[in-house]
């Protein structure tokens, strides 16, 4: 019996060795070809694949229309999408595999802060920069990681942004707050309570509900006994279409407002005809307004044959300023550049045009030009209509 | 703090007994497998998940088909809980045939076991079907009914606050109540309930009295599986959006319910299941203000599992079950 | 063939020569060749081919020490991808510790336990909180973080904690038996992540949905362990004496009892094992070793969240136990060492593959079909699949067996009559 499992064993040896040695060729053939890979990070499985997705579509896009400049200079461009599944565990130790991949320069991601944080620790080891297309916890920039930057705004700005919307445009005087117990969902309502509060508005309710639950009704049993004529939401698209449902189904007719996490076609799907009048602020501009954002779009919609989500083009733009370091960090030479290079590079960014905004990092990342912007559904369609843009306060 | 509490009491009445039906006719399921092979079938969560998104897909036929503007809605609502229930109702025997018989003289940590991998496997396969036909897993379905009443209960009593009540929340409960007379008639009354109540009292005795003891099992799979099933269009109907993962916890808090009304026991899954879904969203409604916002809603699921541990622990035989005492 | 079968059975020099060789070719592929999964998993299951060989035990003993301190680590120090693949080696090393306590449990003892991750967030929570401010807000003083050289004895401090936690749960549940106790464990793990997930007021313990980040690496004489590949050594330190215990436990007087409990509770209550203080152990051992790892982990990833200890997890660890062969220590390593393999590594290398593929535009798969998404499923067929063909795992438990004059001995029942171990 033993014996039988060894010699086995041992024929499974020959058949491992010779398929080994065939690797062997494929991996020293690939090395000869100069191949600069970028990773992308996001979750592509999951509650927020639909954004995840987008953000890797979009730093796919980008790089493919940067392909043929990069042959020109005798390399090959290859995106390597990592699915982080939105846990920062799974985040990690794609970030250890990512780190292992001497080829790879540079990371787009994530989509959760709370992926995002822990996730960078392993990237400054290994001196990989990363630039973020959606985080925006406050946290992530504010430990002075060399390698973290992000396009969008930081929560310390979005919350009190979408606050400050809250009581000098809309009025809200008494504002119910209901948040999803994530660390994103908690961060924005916590900005958004401490903002509020400081702009003179009462809150007469701070409750968590549960990711992944369909029934809301006893916090919006809560919310009714209060009367309030706001309702903010530190939450998922998932929850907010199904709490906006089941407000207006008790008669809650209160205007409800979420964050960032809202910016997308699900929340219309979810909510239907109920998304009417509910509010979203978000890191990200409409882009049909901007100059060349129609034309981007066609081109997005031909090239995956779907809508755009509103991160598909910072996933774009990050990744347009990440190919562009890595040429500023080659200079002349014709050898990779070291990834302390890149990261030197991406960070010393500045005043660079993308397709939805200018990008100027500071010296924790953060960037100089992100704004906030206030939509409101007029009717069940997606995207909602712009309301108001906000500029980040010179610091 | 009570008059808050008692503000909102109608409105919490209304959803927890809402809720309450759905963990009811689920803990059905529960029960009637425990009562005759003494197996928890973690997969009836996940049964109830499939006629969830069976209903979607039916419902999306219809659409297709130009059906839905042609019947009366509460037509194809019924149709579409026959079709469910034959959909789960084959989908649990199956399970039973593949999964549970084999192993049916095995240790029953071993069924168990068995038991969690139906589950997870059910999960993911809906999820591929989904996804692969609408490029998500959140699907969310059309509505049948979406009129809303509101019940001015605060011109009866200021001690009120106005209350609403969903057209489709008044139909979960008439459906619930069929289901629950139609099974309790057909345990107590027909020759095949019968066979099914022997086959649970003493599963060699019956089959000595010339019962067919695998086909009683078989029909108790469909029946089950198919109340579970009809659950989950309830439950679609009701919250308009569902997800692979929505049987998982359900499908727990429904077997709290059946254990909380004795496990095996069909009158006390109902009342169980009742109870349970009242106090959750008592609990989920009033907790913030019982503990002066120290502990909120989030806490709410704590709740429900501290009652199914209590219950187990105190009283494992349920409010209306009977001891057993475990011969050597 | 046959021939040859019982020529390796006999010759214990040609096993050894034939490991040897088996070795060298798999250590020198992963040290020469970058990046390939197949050489690393063919080196990683050298180990298994010596379980298999008839040395003695201490001979297998020092080999794979031998194996796992220095030739791992070093023929993956050839190449680029040192760090991944100590990475899925750290990784491999905490589940294995933590299969090996869930095993005690639900393999000795026979009590299913659903919610098990639980000690581990314990054990993590524990490190988590006092290396980090987070202690600040409920001990006043300003003494935190405490530096990266209380780690070690966090890592005792941890698993203690774990099997206070172990006993609490083991408590009330001693009414509760078979299909309940599963029910039971379940919601107590749940429990213990919600608790986690909103303790950040009254209180604020455990900084809520927000997490710990910034933990303290562990530092030893001024040298800080970051890297895998230093995590590593902690890890597999850890995992020995853990092994070590084990099999230590399982032929001992207690681990009978728990087998004898598993078997027949009333028989065994008859017999005059204390059923209570039985089960309490298995819970508290379990997680004691659930629970130091929860320490490693927190100060590897140097950030904890609630996410990381949901019901899945819970599920993964016991996917492990079952494959491998509920109550077989070598059984559960192997599966806890296949399932992490398959997780951190088959999984997300064939999708990158794929991924390659549909990018070169050789064929498209679609991506509800990414391999990476369909962890629950081929976790739940792996569940059926054992439980139907195959109930007792990979490697089924044996029990050691007296040769017959050991029984005769009309000595003392009391004193262990001396045998070879099997």
């Amino acid at each position: 019996m033993v014996a039988a499992l060894i010699t086995g064993l041992l024929a499974g040896c020959g058949n491992g060795a010779t398929s080994s040695s065939g690797s062997a060729g494929d991996s020293t053939a690939s090395t000869g070809d100069k191949v600069i890979k970028i990773a992308t990070q996001s979750p592509l499985s999951g509650g927020s694949s639909i954004q995840g997705e987008a953000i890797k579509l979009g730093a796919q896009m980008s790089m493919e229309d940067h392909k043929e400049e990069f042959t020109k200079l005798g390399y090959s461009l290859e995106l390597v999408p990592y699915d982080d599944q939105g846990d920062p565990k799974k985040g990690v130790a794609n970030a250890e595999l990512i780190g292992a991949d001497q080829q790879v320069l540079g990371v787009i991601g994530h989509l959760n802060s709370g992926v995002s944080i822990p996730s960078s620790v392993v990237y400054e080891k290994y001196n990989i920069p990363m630039i973020s297309p959606a985080s925006t916890a406050t946290e992530l920039t504010d430990r002075k990681l060399k390698v973290v930057n992000r396009v969008v705004a930081r929560d310390d700005f979005q919350g009190p942004a979408a606050a400050e919307y809250a009581v000098k445009t809309v009025g809200a005087k008494n504002i119910f707050i209901i948040q999803d117990k994530t660390a994103y969902g908690q961060g924005l309502a916590e900005a958004f309570r401490d903002a509020a509060q400081a702009q003179g508005a009462t809150i007469s309710g701070y409750e968590g509900i549960t990711v992944g639950e369909k029934d809301f009704n006893g916090v919006l049993n809560i919310a009714a006994t209060q009367k309030p004529d706001f309702i903010f939401f530190g939450g998922l698209y998932a929850e907010a279409g199904l709490l906006i449902k089941q407000a207006r189904d008790k008669g809650i007719m209160a205007p409800i407002m979420g964050g960032d996490a809202l910016d997308s076609s699900g929340l219309v799907d979810i909510a239907g005809t109920d998304v009417k009048g509910a509010l979203y602020s978000s890191v990200a501009g409409d882009i049909s307004k901007l100059p060349d954002g129609q034309e981007w779009t066609a081109r997005y919609k031909e090239a995956f044959g779907k809508n755009p989500e509103g991160y598909s083009v910072y996933a774009y733009d990050s990744m347009t300023v990440m190919l562009d370091a890595i040429k500023t960090a080659m200079g002349s030479g014709t050898e990779a550049p070291a990834r302390d290079a890149v990261r030197d590079a991406v960070r010393a960014t500045k005043d660079f045009e993308g397709v939805a905004t200018k990008v100027s990092f500071d010296d924790i990342g953060d960037n100089a030009y992100a704004k906030v912007f206030i939509y409101k559904f007029a009717d069940a369609t997606y995207p909602g209509s712009l309301e108001a843009e906000i500029a980040q306060p010179a610091k | 703090m009570f008059s808050s509490i008692l503000q909102t009491l109608p409105q919490v009445l209304i959803d927890g007994l809402a809720l309450g039906a759905i963990y009811a006719v689920v803990a059905l399921g529960y029960t009637m497998v425990y009562g005759i092979l003494e197996l928890i079938n973690f997969a009836h969560g996940e049964i109830f998940m499939t006629g969830a998104f069976v209903e979607t897909a039916v419902l999306f036929i219809f659409q297709g088909a130009g059906w839905l503007t042609d019947m009366p809605a509460w037509l194809s609502y019924v149709l579409i809980i026959l079709i469910a229930m034959l959909v789960t109702g084959a989908l649990g025997v199956g399970i039973e045939r593949v999964a549970y018989r084999p192993l049916r003289k095995a240790p029953k940590l071993i069924l168990l076991i068995s038991a969690f991998g139906v589950s997870f496997v059910l999960q993911d396969v809906i999820r591929f079907i989904a996804e692969l036909k609408t490029g998500n897993y959140i699907i969310s379905t059309p509505q049948l009914f979406d009129q809303r009443y509101q019940l001015p209960l605060s011109s009866i009593s200021s001690w009120f606050t106005d209350a609403s009540v969903k057209a489709n929340t008044l139909f979960i409960f008439a459906i619930a109540i069929v289901l629950m007379i139609g099974l309790d008639i057909f345990v107590n009354r027909t020759k095949w309930g019968g066979a099914m109540r022997a086959v649970a009292q003493d599963r060699e005795t019956a089959s000595l009295m010339s019962i067919n003891v695998n086909k009683v099992i078989v029909l108790t799979f469909f029946i089950g599986s198919a109340l579970g099933g009809s659950t989950g269009v309830l439950f679609a109907q009701q919250y308009g959006t569902i997800d692979p993962y929505i049987g998982f916890i359900l499908g727990l808090k429904a077997f709290t319910a059946a254990v909380l009304g004795g496990i095996g026991n069909i009158r006390g899954a109902m009342f169980g299941g009742i109870v349970l879904g009242v106090l959750e969203m008592f609990a989920s409604s009033n907790l913030g203000i019982l503990t002066g916002g120290n502990f909120g809603a989030e806490y709410k699921d704590v709740f429900a599992f501290m009652i199914l541990i209590i219950v187990l622990i105190f009283k494992p035989e349920g409010i209306f079950g009977k001891a057993i005492k475990e011969k050597v | 063939m046959g021939k040859i079968q019982t020529m390796l059975q006999a010759n214990k020099l040609a096993q050894g020569l034939l490991l040897a060789a088996f070795i060298l070719v798999t250590a020198g592929a992963v040290y020469l060749i970058d990046r390939s999964v197949t050489a690393f998993l063919l080196m990683l299951a050298s180990l298994l081919l010596l379980y298999y060989t008839s040395f003695s035990n201490g001979m297998k003993w020092s080999i794979a020490v031998f194996l796992l301190v220095i030739v791992i680590p070093f023929a993956t120090s050839g190449g680029t991808s040192r760090e991944s693949y100590m990475e899925v080696a750290t990784q491999c090393g905490i589940y294995v510790a933590m299969a090996l306590g869930l095993n005690i449990v639900v393999g000795f003892a026979g009590l299913l336990d659903m919610g098990f991750i639980a000690f581990f967030a314990v054990g993590a929570y524990t490190y988590g909180i006092f290396a980090t401010g987070q202690a600040n807000n409920f001990i006043s003083g300003e003494l935190f973080p405490l530096s990266g050289g209380s780690f070690w004895i966090f890592i005792l401090i941890g698993g203690f904690i774990a099997g206070i936690f172990g006993i609490l749960l083991g408590l009330p549940v001693l009414r509760v038996k078979g299909d309940y106790l599963a029910i039971v464990t379940l919601g107590f793990g749940e429990i213990i992540r919600i608790i986690f997930n909103n303790l950040e007021k009254p209180v604020n313990i455990t900084n809520g949905a927000m997490g710990l980040s910034s933990i303290q690496p562990p530092d030893l004489f001024g040298f800080q362990f970051t890297f895998p590949h230093q995590f590593y050594f902690i890890v597999i330190g850890i995992l020995l004496i853990v092994i070590f215990a084990v099999r230590r436990l399982e032929h001992s007087r207690l681990g009978r009892s728990w087998k004898a409990v598993r078997e027949n509770e009333i028989a065994a209550q008859s017999m005059g094992i204390p059923l209570i203080r039985t089960k309490l152990m298995a819970f508290a051992i379990g997680a004691s070793f659930s629970g130091m790892m929860g320490v490693v982990f927190a100060a590897k990833q140097t950030f904890i969240d609630p996410t990381s200890f949901t019901l899945i997890e819970s599920i993964t660890i016991l996917v492990m136990v079952v494959l491998g062969g509920m109550g077989s220590v070598p059984g559960v390593i192997l599966g806890a060492s296949l399932v992490t393999i398959l997780n951190l590594q088959v999984l997300t290398e064939f999708t990158s593959w794929l991924n390659q593929l549909s990018q070169q535009g050789i064929f498209e798969v679609p991506n509800a079909l990414s391999p990476s998404k369909m962890q629950r499923f081929i976790f739940g067929m792996i569940l059926i699949l054992v439980a139907v063909f195959r109930p007792h795992g990979l490697i089924a438990a044996r029990n050691r067996k007296l040769p017959p004059e050991a029984v005769k001995d009309p000595s003392p029942p009391l004193s262990k009559p001396e045998v070879q171990p099997d």
